[in-house]
């Protein structure tokens, strides 16, 4: 079973607060860490590597210093890894994302592709599956369990509003995961030891035959047009008094909008 | 476009480094630089107290515009039952389609004999149609396949789907079908005067910020919408509109639902229904002090909600928890008691219609959304307040 992870490495957003008097983001040493998400992706990946046997490659693609997160994935045990950079990667939207990862596992090959529910800092939760509509193969989201993989089939749990669905699918799938899967293992020491020698393979744009049209900037057909802090109530009221007052006041609002 | 910094006018004071989530900007030789790790998020932009930040004029060779006209909604349904959703999606399409001047379509997927009619009392000129029984259950791959094929026959300018698990799983396919921008799970909507472009609003980083998103050149412009945000058009039972049935000819399946399980305990569907939530957090103090909203709520006849730190203690079960983590929610009015107001659960909350904050600080950002705010001890308010609302109702 081949399989390849892909790993974001992003700001550990409940750190980043916004200064509402500038209207912008106070970022003081917020750390970069995997996205929390694919932490699970990565452990699902070697549970069924125990069960089934074969080969986990991480996969991100990001800048230079993103081969950080990548070693972190080694120390978990991944066997391989391999970094997309490229300056004609940046500002990728989504679909330019998709692309470029899906034009990756294409030359890496793979049975079961792993991706996050969402990243914490774009929070879309598109990637995956526009990956797995790039590959032209099926993709099943939010697994919550993984009840067999192997035999060129694989059955899951996918979590929805109501419940959850049992499904079966045929292989080669994409699948993206919530955090109730698994509790990822901690690295190990020989994981760190073995995480800091390995060689990373670098991929850039020619390596991976990608249409420059379809890449970064170019092509992504989202724009963030500018960004600003959630707005605050315009018509609030703060009431006054003593405690009995103030209770007095709400009542009095509360039966004047007719809601008693 | 790239983002720049003009070395002219750079004064290196370093203001707009803390700004950068990406740790983008360093400071090399005295002034700003953006390195490599730019994802061009803009927060840097309007920073610079010299205006020294800008975006330049290059953006790449574009496509040009395509064409398109017409919105669509995506209407969701599971079980025969149409979801909430897709009549507040309608409500939203409807003043989208007048703005533009054009006309309002739904696409509707499965067996449901009344489905299309509702659909059109909601607001729809006119209703897709597909009642084959491939789509009683979600599989990704048809829903995208068809309505990719929907879309590209008759080329709407935009098209709106639920935010919900299904919309946020398969819609993402149809986009990468299509080679168009999809932007996820939007809390308003409306059309640039001048360009006509829908503007799509949206947050990101945890709900930390919200960002404007454009998708200017190709179409349709496609986004999923969170739900209980949008407000529903006007049922009108007099409309009239048109019903186009669809064949699923050609459109087969890779994944099979073998089995549904539905695991929705009492309150989760009371939160998302209730009229009044009666919510704590960590200034609740424990379960004792969670008695006292319950007494509240049993005079208001209200559902009971949490923060995440109500939860995390221990004092209620998780299916109470409001907030990124947990339900959204959109009561008439929402009671936050000894809640601080961390995005994380303002984003949970924030649409309900009135908000009532009793907290002991009087800095607590859960007043920055209140509609009304109290200052003072809960253990004191809330008895006096289950006390004065029972007397006003006669109870
Ligand atoms: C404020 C803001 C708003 C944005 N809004 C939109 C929008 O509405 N639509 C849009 O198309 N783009 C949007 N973008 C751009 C988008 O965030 C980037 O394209 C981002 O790199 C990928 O999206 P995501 O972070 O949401 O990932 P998600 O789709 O949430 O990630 C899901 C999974 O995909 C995998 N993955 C994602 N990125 C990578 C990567 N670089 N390497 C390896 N694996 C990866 C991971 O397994 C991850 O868990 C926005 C960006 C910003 C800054």
């Amino acid at each position: 079973m081949n399989m390849v992870v892909c790993i974001k490495q992003v700001p550990d957003t409940a750190e980043v607060r916004i200064n509402p008097e500038t209207n912008t983001l106070i970022r003081d040493g917020v750390p970069s860490i995997i996205n929390p998400y694919d932490v699970h992706a990565i452990e699902a990946a070697l549970q069924i590597r125990e069960k089934a046997g074969g080969k986990v490659t991480a996969l991100t693609m990001g800048p230079p210093q993103a081969e950080v997160a990548l070693r972190e994935a080694l120390s978990m045990g991944v066997d391989d890894a391999a970094l997309l950079t490229d300056r004609a990667f940046a500002g990728s939207d989504t679909w330019a994302t998709a692309y470029t990862l899906s034009k990756a596992i294409q030359l890496l090959g793979a049975d079961i592709i792993l991706c996050g529910k969402q990243a914490i800092d774009g929070d879309t939760a598109q990637v995956g599956p526009e990956i797995a509509e790039f590959l032209d193969i099926p993709h099943i989201s939010y697994i919550r369990k993984i009840d067999e993989a192997g035999g060129g089939r694989i059955v899951v749990q996918r979590l929805m509003d109501d419940g959850f669905d049992v499904i079966e699918s045929s292989l080669p799938v994409l699948l993206t995961v919530v955090r109730e899967l698994n509790v990822p293992r901690l690295p190990s020491l020989k994981g760190k030891m073995a995480a800091k020698k390995a060689m990373i393979r670098k991929l850039t744009a020619a390596d991976i035959g990608a249409e420059e049209s379809s890449l970064g900037l170019r092509g992504s057909p989202t724009q963030v047009k500018n960004i600003f802090a959630p707005e605050s109530r315009k018509d609030r009221k703060m009431l006054e008094g003593t405690i009995e007052e103030k209770v007095e006041a709400l009542v009095r609002e509360l039966v004047g909008l007719k809601c008693l | 476009m790239p983002i720049v910094v003009n070395k002219d006018t750079c004064t290196g004071c370093e203001t707009c480094v803390s700004s950068c989530p990406y740790d983008a900007i360093v400071i090399r030789e005295g002034k700003a630089e953006i390195t490599e790790l730019c994802q061009l998020c803009k927060a840097c932009l309007g920073v610079c107290p010299e205006g020294a930040i800008r975006e330049t004029g290059e953006s790449g060779a574009r496509r040009e515009k395509s064409e398109g006209t017409g919105v669509w909604v995506f209407a969701e349904q599971r079980d025969g039952v149409i979801a909430g959703v897709s009549f507040e999606l309608l409500g939203a399409g409807r003043r989208l389609a007048d703005k533009l001047g054009t006309n309002l379509s739904a696409v509707l997927f499965g067996p449901n004999a009344a489905g299309p009619d509702e659909l059109i009392k909601w607001g729809a000129d006119r209703v897709f149609h597909c009642e084959d029984e491939l789509f009683r259950n979600f599989n990704d791959e048809p829903f995208a396949a068809l309505l990719s094929r929907l879309i590209g026959q008759h080329k709407p300018e935009i098209v709106l789907a639920g935010a919900t698990p299904i919309g946020r799983s398969f819609i993402p396919r149809v986009a990468a079908r299509l080679h168009t921008g999809l932007t996820a799970d939007c809390t308003s909507l409306d059309i640039d005067g001048e360009s006509r472009d829908l503007l799509q609003v949206r947050p990101a980083f945890g709900g930390n910020i919200m960002a404007t998103i454009l998708c200017p050149e190709t179409r349709p412009q496609m986004a999923t919408v969170r739900p209980r945000v949008m407000k529903r058009a006007e049922y009108d039972l007099s409309r009239n509109g048109e019903i186009v049935k669809v064949s699923a000819a050609d459109v087969g399946s890779r994944t099979r639902v073998v089995e549904t399980v539905k695991e929705v305990s009492e309150v989760a569907v009371n939160l998302q229904e209730a009229n009044i939530i009666v919510s704590g957090g960590r200034g609740v103090g424990g379960e004792k002090g969670f008695h006292l909203l319950y007494e509240l709520a049993d005079a208001l006849g209200a559902s009971i909600g949490a923060s995440r730190a109500a939860v995390d203690e221990g004092w209620i079960p998780y299916r109470h928890q409001v907030g990124q983590t947990g339900k959204t929610v959109g009561p008439r009015i929402y009671f936050a008691c000894g809640i601080s107001g961390a995005v994380q659960h303002l984003v949970g909350m924030q649409s309900s219609d009135i908000i009532i904050a009793i907290n002991k600080n009087p800095e607590a950002p859960i007043f920055d959304v209140a509609t009304y705010g109290i200052v003072g001890d809960l253990f004191e308010i809330i008895p006096l307040l289950t006390k004065r609302i029972r007397e006003a109702k006669g109870l």
